[in-house]
């Protein structure tokens, strides 16, 4: 036997663009329907104008595909997955293949019987996150139903024995009350409680001055944080980030495009992150036509940002290339209308400006008065995507 | 708690391990993680299977790999598995 040593962690390691390794993670968004309407939802604006669905068998043979190539964890997502009757089907056949199977919902609808069932097709998790059944964000905390429904959803979990992921989505409007959502957490027995910094995409860039915290309340809720992970270190683990906006140095987006992520929309179309139908002057092919193999290796949809030949200056000659891969193209496409351009989060980006600018205008209180909140609904998707009065959503500003 | 070679323990609830073809190793599944386990690792975790105790699984790979002295290596696995959570002691 040899010596025994610490393993390496899969989605660390670094994966040569000549060759890439497999689509290791699979995200499976079953459909764009929601019963909720959250301000930061990170579906496309567009989303109600997708009306045709993949179907089972399509949902099984990309399953199948993905398997075949070396995807292992497979995540089911949304809008609210549970919104399809199919969904214990698709996880039976997923857990059969050897997936790891994680559902991500907002426990809406959730009941015993169907947990149960989920339980008899093999899903091995359940992450949960917050979110509010209300439109009135700024009492999320206060709301008793959405109290009674985490409570009921988290007893379900520990009685089927699956782990228990929390999630919450922070911002400017919930970051204060940071130890009310971990006290929640530990309530209801969580071993993980995630607190996910709004990413400024979508609906979430919509709202973006609305919901961007200021450096006050984020230095607040890191000194918050860090209490109550000393105190309770052998009760949770709660994973935060800072958001990158606060940031001098952008996140290696998805860990690289097309490394190891590979998403499939619910109308079938294949991304290497959810986003990424924004970009411009690029087709993404759909599973309906193309097998998952040829999908990752050839399309040009899944090679156009791979690895760092695609690079322009500063990122081409920078020597910190390999620790963010220049960024989030969406982020550069977005905020400075060069898909190809550094991350604007970064320092050496000439477009920095843009980042500086937002954060700015979170010091002085954000604009939640001027401008209010946009609810993510089928309506104002309809509206906005006509572009009546959302023209310049992605476009640079 | 030190832990002792009657102790009983197994892979924990929610993780899962298993043979990747693709890998070509043994890794441990969890919520939307995977750790790939050496091959050292993996035998003892396919031992311990929440009946045996650790007396027993050492016994078990001194057998089949034909050797004698692993119990350091396999209690400073166990060690590392029970910080990492990926074992339950029953
Ligand atoms: S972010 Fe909210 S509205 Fe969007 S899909 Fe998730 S639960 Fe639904
Ligand atoms: S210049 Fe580009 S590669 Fe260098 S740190 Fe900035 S974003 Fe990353």
């Amino acid at each position: 036997m040899d010596k025994i040593s610490l393993m390496d962690n899969a989605s660390n390691s670094v994966i040569d663009t000549d060759k890439p390794g497999p689509p290791l993670w699979l995200l499976a968004e079953l459909t764009y329907r929601c019963p909720l309407h959250c301000a930061f939802c990170f579906n496309p604006i567009g989303f109600d104008s997708v009306k045709k669905e993949l179907d089972t068998a399509d949902w099984i043979r990309t399953l199948r595909q993905a398997r075949e190539l070396g995807s292992v964890q497979v995540g089911f997502s949304g809008g609210e997955p549970m919104l399809r009757p199919d969904l214990e089907e698709i996880v039976a056949e997923a857990r059969t293949l050897g997936f790891y199977t994680n559902l991500l919902t907002s426990g809406v609808g959730l009941k015993p019987k169907r947990a149960k069932a989920l339980k008899e097709a093999g899903l091995d998790h359940v992450q949960l996150s917050f979110q509010d059944s209300t439109k009135e964000l700024n009492d999320f905390l206060s709301n008793t139903k959405t109290f009674e429904l985490k409570r009921e959803v988290a007893a379900m979990i520990k009685d089927n024995d699956w782990p228990m992921v929390l999630n919450c989505v922070i911002h400017r409007l919930n970051i204060d009350y940071i130890d009310k959502i971990i006290d929640l957490a530990l309530e209801l027995g969580a071993e993980t409680i995630e607190l996910a910094n709004t990413q400024f995409y979508s609906w979430a860039k919509l709202n973006r001055d609305s919901l961007l915290p200021s450096l006050e309340q984020i230095k607040k809720a890191e000194e918050v944080t860090e209490r109550y992970r000393d105190k309770y270190s052998d009760r949770i683990r709660i994973i935060s980030v800072i958001p990158d906006y606060y940031e001098k140095r952008p996140k290696k987006c998805m860990n690289g495009w097309g490394n190891v992520f590979l998403t499939v929309t619910p109308d079938g179309i294949a991304v290497p992150c959810h986003t990424a139908k924004m970009l411009p002057g690029l087709e993404f092919p759909n599973v309906k036509d193309h097998s998952i193999s040829e999908i990752w290796y050839k399309s040009e949809g899944f090679n156009r940002y791979r690895g760092k030949g695609w690079m322009k200056e500063p990122c081409r000659s920078c020597p910190e290339q390999d620790d963010d891969l220049g960024g989030c193209r969406c982020q550069a496409y977005m905020l400075t209308g060069d898909p190809a351009g550094a991350d604007p989060v970064c320092d050496k980006s000439p477009h920095r400006s843009v980042i500086d600018d937002a954060v700015a205008i979170a010091q002085t209180g954000g604009t939640a008065e001027a401008h209010p909140l946009v609810f993510r609904d089928p309506k104002a998707s309809q509206r906005l995507s006509a572009g009546k009065d959302g023209a310049d959503i992605l476009l640079p500003r | 708690m030190t832990i002792e070679t009657t102790n009983i323990v197994k892979v924990a609830s929610g993780l899962r391990l298993q043979f990747e073809e693709a890998q070509d190793s043994w890794v441990l599944l969890y919520p939307e993680g995977m750790v790939k386990l050496n091959q050292s690792a993996a035998e003892i975790l396919q031992r311990c299977d929440g009946k045996r105790d650790l007396a027993d699984v050492i016994a078990l790979l001194e057998k089949d790999f034909e050797q004698t002295g692993l119990q350091e290596d396999v209690m400073s696995f166990i060690e590392i598995a029970r910080e990492q959570k990926w074992i339950k002691f029953l």
